[in-house]
């Protein structure tokens, strides 16, 4: 009789273990899933509302009415510390704030598996800077996709272009109008060398990882993109002193300024 | 009878035109044999040439495109009123050329030539591709002032461009503006000088006979001029203050793009090609002659802080040169004029 429970026993054991094992094969850590960056522009603890005001640490009010970047070269990392690197053909973004879809970056194709980082670049790598005109097709075609997002007399993108109004900023003679405008970019130069305003993003998820899995729907990392950082830490612009930058010394201080602009806030899994 | 013989003129009369249009065609439209000619006395090309091979079409394409006013917001300007042929694509007495409505630009027109062994272009080398170069005058305000996405809307609408496009790029569903690029590349990376009669010496063939007061002009060149304006191209694609002002304010050159203050007043090192028919000189356009740049080397160098270390050795300001000198490099100098660059009739405006 004790024999026979054991027996039982043993036997659902076993059963429980195949299912298990089936279980694992269904899963779905074999294949690829996409993965969503969502691109959540805010300014301090608000939404991005263009039209409203927003106080920077230096106390100016600015009011915005343009925020586009590029990010680009986006790398997952395993909790085990291996990296998958999205393909070069398909790892450029240009968000643009304006157009709800472009702030929802899908990486296709992202081999299923426990991710703990997102890494990538703000702007566009040197590399593909000085690409041939046919290999700048999409986002990356100044007279298309990217038309606006690009110097032709210093060649090159902008990889972050902020504007808008602030009584603080001096009249401008142009615009007739108190306006700021901050586009920065400068891959290095090519064979001179140009300032090099590329900066990487870290994006560590903390203890909820990124659960990629092919049966069941793409992750969303959700990314807070803070404008209002492009104006401190390290250096507090101040909008009257400074109300434009664009590919001169000042860039640096801008960039430095927004390399920490984007924040983890959370993950969502489908699971 | 009367009739028959009416009707024989007529028809013999018809014959002869329609022969001379087919020969006209013919000599204009025949560009099968279009390539790039790679010199034996060049270095290798840092145009990556095989991302964008040349093709008759894509070349016709690109031609049409230089001489179109199509690129300017107001249909009034093209590249080739700025880049004469006749003037090694440059602009004769122009110090600065006039642009969209008469807007005048700040630096000297350039000569287009041999444009895939340099490294960058624009005086101040902003622009590191060559595929590139076309939007920065598309854009500028006071050239041509339209946007190139707004060029590309023009061509699709076009009656004839779109049938070009695909001709150029076979395959791909519509016009965009990598297409356009590629084909100012096959154009512009065509218009290669290397045909002077200093070539010809050099590469010892038929033609190549330079003077006694040219050869002496050579040596002068050799052991004076030919640290910046280096190799058979006549530059070593540096940036560089040859000391045309003291001071630099309403344009600070290479500093412009690099920011770095050791840029300040230094501009990239023109080749001199066919320098006899791009005057006027310099990034300012304000020294006319060819005898006059010379000199200015000889006497006129101004000191700065960033002027080249080249024009004040010993605390000398200049590189002095003797009226025989001067007279010998001026003689040397116009033996890089290349007659059949300048008459290529592939690369003159098209029908």
């Amino acid at each position: 009789m004790k024999n026979f429970i054991f027996k039982t026993l043993f036997a659902f054991s076993a059963f429980a273990l195949t299912l298990t094992a089936c279980k694992k094969e269904d899963e779905g850590l074999s294949g690829t899933q996409s993965v969503i960056i969502e691109m959540d522009n805010r300014a301090g603890d608000d939404e991005l509302v263009f039209g409203k005001n927003y106080k920077t640490a230096n106390g100016d009010t600015v009011n915005f009415s343009l925020f586009n970047y590029y990010v680009s070269n986006f790398v997952l990392v395993k909790s085990d510390g291996s990296e998958y690197t999205v393909p070069k053909d398909e790892c450029y973004f240009l968000v643009k704030h304006e157009d709800a879809a472009s702030r929802e970056i899908e990486l296709k194709g992202i081999p299923a598996g426990d991710y703990k980082a997102v890494r990538f670049i703000i702007g566009v790598d040197s590399l593909k800077s000085i690409a041939p005109a046919g290999e700048r097709t999409g986002v990356l075609d100044p007279t298309g996709a990217g038309a606006g997002m690009y110097w032709s007399w210093n060649a090159g993108y902008i990889f972050v272009k902020v504007e808008g109004t602030s009584p603080q900023a001096p009249i401008n003679a142009g615009a007739g109008e108190r306006i700021f405008q901050y586009h920065t970019g400068l891959f290095g130069g090519k064979d001179s060398p140009t300032l090099n305003n590329l900066k990487t993003v870290n994006l560590s998820t903390g203890s909820e990882l990124i659960e990629v899995r092919s049966n069941h729907e793409a992750s969303t990392v959700h990314t807070y993109v803070n404008i209002l950082e492009m104006f401190t830490s390290p250096t507090n612009i101040n909008v009257a002193t400074n109300p434009l930058s664009h590919a001169g010394a000042f860039s640096k201080t801008v960039a430095n300024n927004y390399a920490d602009m984007f924040t983890l806030d959370h993950v969502h899994n489908h699971n | 009878m009367r009739y028959n013989s009416y009707f024989r003129t007529i028809a013999l009369l018809l014959g002869i035109a329609l022969a001379f249009l087919a020969c006209k065609k013919e000599a204009k439209e025949d560009l099968s044999d279009i390539s790039i000619f790679l010199p034996s006395n060049f270095p290798a090309p840092y145009y990556n040439l095989s991302a964008n091979p040349i093709t008759p079409e894509g070349f016709a394409l690109g031609r049409k495109l230089f001489y179109d006013p199509i690129l300017s917001r107001d249909s009034s300007i093209a590249c080739a009123d700025c880049h004469i042929s006749y003037s090694a694509f440059s602009h004769p007495d122009h110090g600065v050329s006039h642009g969209i409505e008469g807007l005048l630009g700040r630096r000297n027109a350039p000569a287009v030539q041999n444009l895939i062994w340099q490294k960058a272009y624009f005086w101040d080398g902003g622009v590191p591709e060559m595929d590139f170069i076309a939007i920065n005058p598309i854009e500028n305000p006071v050239e041509m002032d339209e946007s190139p996405a707004n060029v590309v809307k023009k061509l699709k609408r076009h009656p004839e461009y779109p049938a070009l496009f695909r001709a150029a790029f076979p395959g791909r569903d519509t016009i965009d503006g990598p297409q356009m690029l590629m084909a100012f590349s096959q154009f512009m990376g065509a218009l290669v000088s290397a045909n002077s009669r200093y070539d010809h010496y050099v590469r010892k063939e038929a033609g190549g006979t330079l003077t006694a007061e040219e050869l002496a002009g050579l040596e002068t060149f050799k052991v004076k001029c030919s640290a910046c304006h280096s190799t058979d191209l006549f530059t070593d694609n540096s940036y560089r203050n040859n000391g045309l002002l003291s001071t630099f304010t309403n344009d600070l050159g290479r500093f412009e793009i690099s920011t770095i203050q050791e840029d300040i007043g230094k501009f990239k090192v023109p080749s001199l090609r066919n320098v006899e028919l791009t005057s006027p000189y310099m990034h300012h356009g304000k020294i006319k002659t060819l005898e006059a740049a010379v000199e200015h080397y000889n006497s006129g160098v101004k000191d700065s802080p960033t002027l080249d270390p080249l024009l004040k050795q010993n605390g000398q300001l200049g590189i002095p040169l003797s009226t025989s000198e001067k007279q010998n490099l001026v003689a040397f100098l116009k033996t890089l004029t290349d007659q059949t660059f300048i008459r290529d009739t592939r690369f003159q405006k098209p029908e």
